[in-house]
């Protein structure tokens, strides 16, 4: 029991961000019905959140090096103009235009880099300024109208569903079972494995309780997960590309070189670079790979709404650094996970999806999330200086 | 003569230091009286006790004005009481003009709106007192540092201010501001402003005093009219203290020379600040000590030597015979130096992570391979530290923001002997931490001196210096001033050579 308290102190911030998740889907369960919770509505919540939960992944990153993105949702809108004009009006086929759209976001993020990590230029303008730029860009190549429709294969990137593998009609999608399986088979695999590690070099461990306790409850959440997507339509390809694309960052922030680099320049830039790190190249090499995030998302975007429209992506820089905030990124640079941002971004959805089940006022939805925002970081703030 | 200023028994407390331990000392109206000691005597931190900003309650003993005893909560309060102190890097807003700085806090103004004219007009007679003849409208970031410390003497002047409190204000004057400046205090000394002056410049202090304070090891050793001290009796009565045992007895036994620094110039455009002409050697199992006063250029060689400070460079490095050309800290460590650089919070420590990303930090190569780390190695090399160095800690993953000063220096210690260097640098390495933990780490450097490795030790408590080197260099102006060996230094020859003598 002590041990279990000590490690809820520890980890205070994550369990307060679990139990907001918690209170805040009770709160809609209680007031919108059963409706909130049905597999339909929690599948779209997902869906709803694919978007913002990749561009928040790739900000995690950004943040903890100190900088910060107020450009994404030009760049993203964009990315998946480019990728709409292509094929509608010059008759490209979908990968083609894929590859053209992530050629451009990698060519922004090289951009940024170039004007952040050489000419040191803030980051907060040289984004702001691109915020403006491709706002108009996207202008100049829909010729300001818009883009549809798109063709059916890129259409399915953030519409389609990955396909039963059981032709024969089930009250559930088997393929999503599989993958839940297979998912918590992973996990299990991984969490044993580091494990043996630290106990073969004799290093301190959690006790075996506690360790089965936390290797349940997170199997349990997967199968929750991939059950409710199951009793839908099964697993969107949207979701399976933000699982890989946070599977991949997840991997680089905690167990690569450049990853630790990137933690080590937001937490102290002074000491980063009396270590021997090359605080520049990193930078350029972080925004070039975001810049290519960025625009997936835009392709997601734009898939998902099966057209290219001169508002698309407005906005989404701000939910995307709310996430990251509300999942316990530190403006101040050095800390930050990418689950917790995943995590951030489904609070502010689920409030979205929430309030416009209650048919509450769009006035007090952004009241709300305004408030509810500024309460996350005020937490964070009052937790850090005790 | 009746005091305007005393301070009776003062006594501050750092953690796990004693700063001050009952300080006497008062001025009589119209003085100037000087303040000498060695750095970390306890001069700064007196002058922050008489100018509020530490505040009453966090120091024992009283200040009295005019006979009454004060209690400044804060630098406003000490202001009203006629205080003011310039410090060594100026409280200037660069971006505003010479008036607004003058009344800055003090403006002249109706219902709130600012009387331009009448600001104009009391910037300008605050200048006259100070004898700068620049426009009030200038732009104060414009002017040259000289001007810039008249304009804050103005400031204060602006303010009633009957004691003035200079810390190391020729510090980054020229030959003729610095003449300047003396004249003007004399000046105002004759209209009856008192001056509290601190200075390691002793010429300057003889010219300009009337009495003498000498603190020592946060203790008052003497007051003195001018006539009955020298510059050599003060020295001897700022340092005059016994060595104390805890430095490691025999001299090392030292190999091969194998580092060497010639004619080495190094200059920061931004600064201005320079080292100049510096030719330095090295021998296997070797310590150096770099001695010196704060703003000698010891820290700006060294970093310029590993590639992070100054812009140009001229001069040669060689390093086991081989010319090295060091641009960047990343071609210092692959070259084989280290350098553990003062102020560990600010330069060596990466405070929201933990022991072992700290330790491993400069050295992720060796617990990586193609760019993936290995968290197993990563930790074992971090309890191989705390093992090592007797870092106290509960794991290796704690915080190092939550370790004490003598113990987050251990980390930054692990942090560069896992790069192996075959010079390590160490700036101020004790600096601030408690003496069990400053013996530890005299012990490390001398284990390491005697594994072979090349050590060139900065420090500004003499007795650490004299405690530790085989050699010891003497820094001042940004120029070496002096050669000791063990057997001869004195604290009394360093100093010589650090104090612009005359």
């Amino acid at each position: 029991m002590e041990e279990l308290a000590q490690i809820f102190k520890k980890n205070i911030r994550q369990y307060i961000m679990l139990i907001a998740l918690a209170g805040i889907w009770l709160v809609f369960a209680v007031s919108c019905g059963p409706v909130f919770v049905s597999p339909g509505n929690l599948s779209n919540l997902f869906l709803q959140t694919v978007t913002v939960a990749i561009v928040a992944c790739g900000m995690t990153l950004v943040i903890v090096t100190g900088n910060i993105d107020l450009s994404v949702g030009s760049v993203a809108g964009f990315a998946g103009a480019v990728a709409a004009v292509l094929q509608v009006r010059h008759g490209w086929n979908t990968p083609g235009a894929v590859l053209a759209a992530l050629a451009a976001g990698l060519a922004v993020g090289a951009w940024h880099g170039f004007w952040i990590a050489y000419r040191k230029v803030p980051a907060f303008i040289v984004t702001l300024a691109s915020m403006l730029a491709f706002r108009g860009l996207i202008l100049g190549v829909t010729g300001g109208s818009t883009v549809a429709p798109l063709r059916g294969a890129f259409k399915a990137i953030g519409q389609q569903y990955l396909p039963d593998f059981l032709a024969a009609p089930h009250s559930f999608n088997t393929s999503a079972l599989l993958i839940a399986l297979a998912a918590i088979a992973i996990f299990i695999l991984t969490e044993t494995r580091k494990r043996s590690g630290r106990l073969r070099h004799g290093f301190l461990v959690t006790s075996p309780g506690l360790y089965v306790l936390r290797l349940t409850l997170i199997s349990a959440a997967i199968a929750g997960f991939f059950g409710v997507l199951a009793f839908n339509q099964g697993v969107p390809y949207s979701l399976l590309l933000l699982m890989a694309i946070a599977l991949l960052l997840n991997f680089t922030a905690e167990n690569t070189v450049f990853g630790r680099r990137l933690y080590a320049i937001g937490g102290n830039p002074d000491a980063a670079r009396l270590s021997g790190i090359n605080i520049s190249s990193n930078i350029m090499g972080l925004f070039v790979i975001y810049g290519g995030i960025v625009a997936a998302a835009g392709l997601v975007l734009t898939s998902r709404l099966n057209a290219a429209t001169t508002s698309a992506g407005v906005n989404m820089e701000l939910d995307a650094i709310a996430a990251c905030v509300i999942g316990g990124t530190s403006l101040m640079g050095g800390e930050g996970t990418i689950i917790g941002s995943i995590i951030g971004a489904l609070i502010m959805s689920s409030l979205d999806n929430g309030m416009s089940l209650l048919n509450m006022d769009i006035t007090y939805q952004y009241v709300i999330k305004g408030l509810i925002l500024l309460s996350a970081v005020w937490l964070d703030i009052s937790n850090r200086n005790k | 003569m009746a005091h305007i200023l005393e301070v009776a028994g003062i006594t501050k407390d750092f953690p796990g230091v004693r700063a001050l331990d009952g300080v006497t000392f008062d001025v009589v109206p119209g003085e100037i009286h000087a303040l000498v000691g060695e750095n970390g005597a306890g001069k700064s931190t007196l002058m922050k006790i008489l100018s509020g900003i530490y505040p009453f309650g966090t120091y024992g003993g009283q200040v009295l004005v005019e006979g009454k005893e004060v209690r400044f909560p804060g630098i406003k309060e000490s202001e009203r009481a006629g205080i003011a102190i310039i410090h060594q890097e100026f409280a200037l807003v660069k971006q505003m003009s010479v008036a607004e700085n003058i009344l800055l806090g003090n403006e002249v103004a109706s219902g709130g709106v600012i009387d331009r004219p009448a600001s104009l007009a009391a910037a300008e007679s605050a200048l006259k007192l100070v004898g700068l003849n620049i426009s009030p409208e200038a732009v104060t970031g414009r002017l040259g540092v000289g001007q810039q410390q008249l304009v804050e003497i103005a400031k204060a002047l602006r303010k009633n201010v009957r004691v003035l409190i200079l810390d190391e204000p020729t510090a980054a004057l020229s030959e003729e501001e610095t003449r300047n400046l003396l004249s003007i205090l004399k000046g105002l000394s004759a209209k009856g402003v008192s001056c509290i002056y601190i200075s390691h410049r002793l010429g300057e202090v003889m010219e300009l005093a009337d009495r003498i304070t000498v603190l020592r090891d946060g203790k008052t050793v003497c007051t003195e009219r001018k006539s009955a001290m020298t510059e050599a009796l003060m020295i001897t009565k700022m340092v005059g203290r016994e060595l104390t045992s805890v430095f490691p007895e025999a001299a090392h036994k030292t190999g091969e020379l194998f580092f060497e620094v010639s004619d080495w110039t190094a200059e920061d455009p931004a600064s201005g600040m320079r080292v100049e002409d510096i030719n330095l050697t090295l021998r296997h199992g070797e310590v150096l000590g770099i001695a010196g006063l704060v703003g000698s250029g010891r820290t700006e060689l060294v970093m310029s030597l590993f590639g992070a400070w100054g812009g140009r460079q001229k001069g040669s490095m060689k390093l086991d015979g081989a010319e090295l050309s060091i641009k960047t800290p990343q071609e210092a460590i692959a070259a084989g130096l280290g350098l553990v650089s003062e102020d560990r919070k600010r330069y060596g420590l990466v405070l929201p992570g933990d022991i072992k990303t700290n330790v491993t930090l400069a050295s992720l190569e060796k617990i990586s391979s193609s760019g993936v780390l290995d968290k197993n190695s990563e930790i074992r090399e971090g309890e191989k530290y705390i093992r090592d160095l007797r870092i106290k800690t509960p794991s290796v993953e704690q915080r190092v923001v939550n370790l004490s000063g003598g113990n987050q220096q251990k980390v930054v210690l692990g942090k560069w002997m896992m790069t192996a260097p075959k010079v390590l640098i160490l700036d101020e390495p004790t600096r601030g931490i408690d003496v069990g933990a400053k013996f530890e780490i005299y012990t490390l450097i001398d284990r390491l001196a005697r594994a072979g490795m090349g050590i060139i030790v900065i420090s500004s408590e003499l007795p650490e210096v004299l405690g530790l080197s085989d050699r010891i260099m003497v820094m001042r102006e940004g120029r070496v001033s002096g050669e000791l060996d063990r057997q001869s230094a004195t604290q009394e020859k360093i100093m010589t050579l650090a104090a612009s003598l005359g």
